[in-house]
């Protein structure tokens, strides 16, 4: 069946807005969303998950990474309207203070941030890129983390972190 | 971003039947057309969502080659398993392009109609002939120190951006279409186009034709290949110029040599004429390099670009040493062999 908006079938949302089931961090919930709405924006502007970060909002730093049925992509560069269905974590479903995930535990031993800002999409893409299976030495996680900026210069730490985690796991 | 119709058709028909109209768009992964839509580069007024189609499988040709659905992400192409064996051109290529985040979002079929990164066609403040015909270049006279050598009219000096489509040209791949008036095969080499006087087209697609998947054929380039991108970083970064080879050795002879170069043109830059320079010679630098003046006849400098000749001449070279002993340039050990 084809989805179109004002549709009759939809008749009871919104002028314009597509409903939307999205299973975000565990929890499952059908929205009414304007097709223009980016999943970077959904998320900070309209479930208040403001661990995800906006850095350039092109697709060009990675600071927005999230996680989509265990993949990651920048979710600054993808509607929420297209992913009815999906499962997405965020920074704040990975752990939380108190409980903290196996990689930001070691960002935080390897001191791999300074202001932070790109730490949240750093984490998601290290996570996605331990669920891709595909980074085992030091050059190959360099270059699949390439994806993630950090005008601070931490990657040589940010590395160092993430190798330290692969290795736990291997 | 402007405000838009959204669809989302259960079948390629109803996709096609809906895809017409002149602000009419099939959206995949997005990671192109949403920032064209964000930067008012593109307004269209209906967005049709093509995710939900089934197009999303690499399956097995009769001959023994491969057809890439047109919207399996590049990720899932370049690591699989049958193309990762039997087309490691095209594996490397898309490695080399974008990041990991991009590539799981981008699809095989917006990879090849992903439009140029011209400074001038993204910004809206300036003309631009393919965003706005009759407008201008402002490249032309302009910072262009990314544009096209080859090929470039007086209307258009932008390039293509993709480094899969390198590869696909080398691999002589068919691009599968459907459209309002049926199916249709287009090879990779008639797929994009020159900019000429209508530099708003990037490829021959019809209105309304939608890609549903890129044939690679079989083909033996295994062992004497690589995938050689030069650029201003070593990551995550357009080529400015980069080569890719396949070739096949018999004995200490070139008995076959395919060669195309991205960054330099509006397509991925081969010349069937020039390979022929290649056959049934020894590989030595000096064939290499007379194969490199061949493919490079013809390219003018704009200015801010003139060292794209002499990077392209050396970096042909040093790709057909590597494709010749079967040194592939590695996408993560970044030195250059």
């Amino acid at each position: 069946m084809s989805t179109a908006v004002n549709s009759a079938t939809y008749a009871a949302m919104p002028i314009g807005r597509v409903p939307t089931t999205l299973t975000i961090n565990g929890q499952t919930r059908t929205r009414a969303i304007e097709p223009w709405t980016t999943l970077l924006d959904l998320l900070r502007e309209g479930e208040d998950l403001i661990g995800t970060k906006k850095g350039c909002d092109h697709g060009q730093c990675g600071a927005c990474t999230v996680l989509v049925d265990g993949r990651r992509i920048n979710s600054c560069l993808k509607l929420a309207v297209t992913l009815d269905g999906a499962e997405i974590t965020t920074i704040e479903g990975l752990g939380q203070p108190g409980n903290l995930h196996p990689l930001q535990s070691a960002f935080c031993d390897h001191d791999a941030f300074q202001c932070g800002y790109c730490t949240p999409g750093q984490i998601c893409s290290a996570q996605g890129l331990i669920n891709e299976g595909k980074a085992r030495t030091r050059d190959e996680v360099r270059e699949l983390m390439s994806g993630n900026l950090c005008r601070c210069g931490a990657y040589t730490n940010i590395i160092d972190a993430v190798l330290d985690v692969i290795g736990e796991q291997a | 971003m402007n405000r838009f119709d959204y669809a989302r058709p259960a079948s390629v028909a109803e996709a096609v039947q809906a895809g017409t109209g002149e602000q009419v768009r099939y959206l995949a992964g997005g990671t192109n057309l949403i920032d064209l839509m964000k930067e008012n580069v593109d307004q269209p007024t209906t967005v049709i969502d093509i995710n939900r189609l089934p197009l999303n499988a690499i399956e097995e040709l009769d001959g023994g080659g491969l057809r890439l659905g047109a919207l399996v992400p590049n990720s899932d192409t370049a690591w699989d398993a049958r193309v990762e064996q039997r087309y490691p051109l095209l594996s490397s290529a898309i490695l080399a392009g974008a990041s990991p985040q991009l590539r799981n979002a981008a699809t095989n079929g917006g990879n090849l109609n992903q439009r140029t990164r011209c400074y001038y066609f993204y910004d809206v403040a300036t003309p631009c002939n393919k965003r706005k015909p009759g407008s201008g270049c402002g490249a032309i006279g302009g910072v262009n120190r990314i544009h096209a050598i080859l090929g470039a009219s007086d209307q258009c000096i932008a390039t293509h951006p993709s480094d899969m489509c390198v590869a696909l040209a080398v691999l002589d791949a068919i691009v599968q279409v459907t459209g309002p008036e049926g199916d249709r095969a287009i090879p990779i080499a008639d797929y994009h186009r020159l900019p000429g006087d209508e530099p708003w087209r990037d490829n021959t697609l019809r209105p309304g034709e939608l890609v549903t998947g890129i044939d690679l054929p079989a083909e033996d380039f295994t062992k004497n290949y690589t995938y050689l991108k030069l650029r201003d970083r070593l990551s995550y970064a357009f080529a400015l110029v980069s080569i890719a080879v396949a070739m096949r050795i018999e004995g200490s002879t070139i008995a076959e040599a395919q060669v195309a170069l991205g960054g330099v043109a509006h397509k991925p830059w081969r010349s069937t004429e020039a390979e022929k320079l290649l056959k049934g010679q020894q590989p030595s630098p000096q064939t290499f390099s007379a194969f490199a003046d061949a493919l490079l006849a013809g390219a003018v400098g704009q200015g801010k670009n003139d060292f794209k000749i002499p990077l392209a001449r050396k970096g042909i070279v040093r790709a057909l040493k590597q494709a010749a002993e079967a040194t592939p340039q590695s996408q993560t050990d970044k030195r250059i062999a």
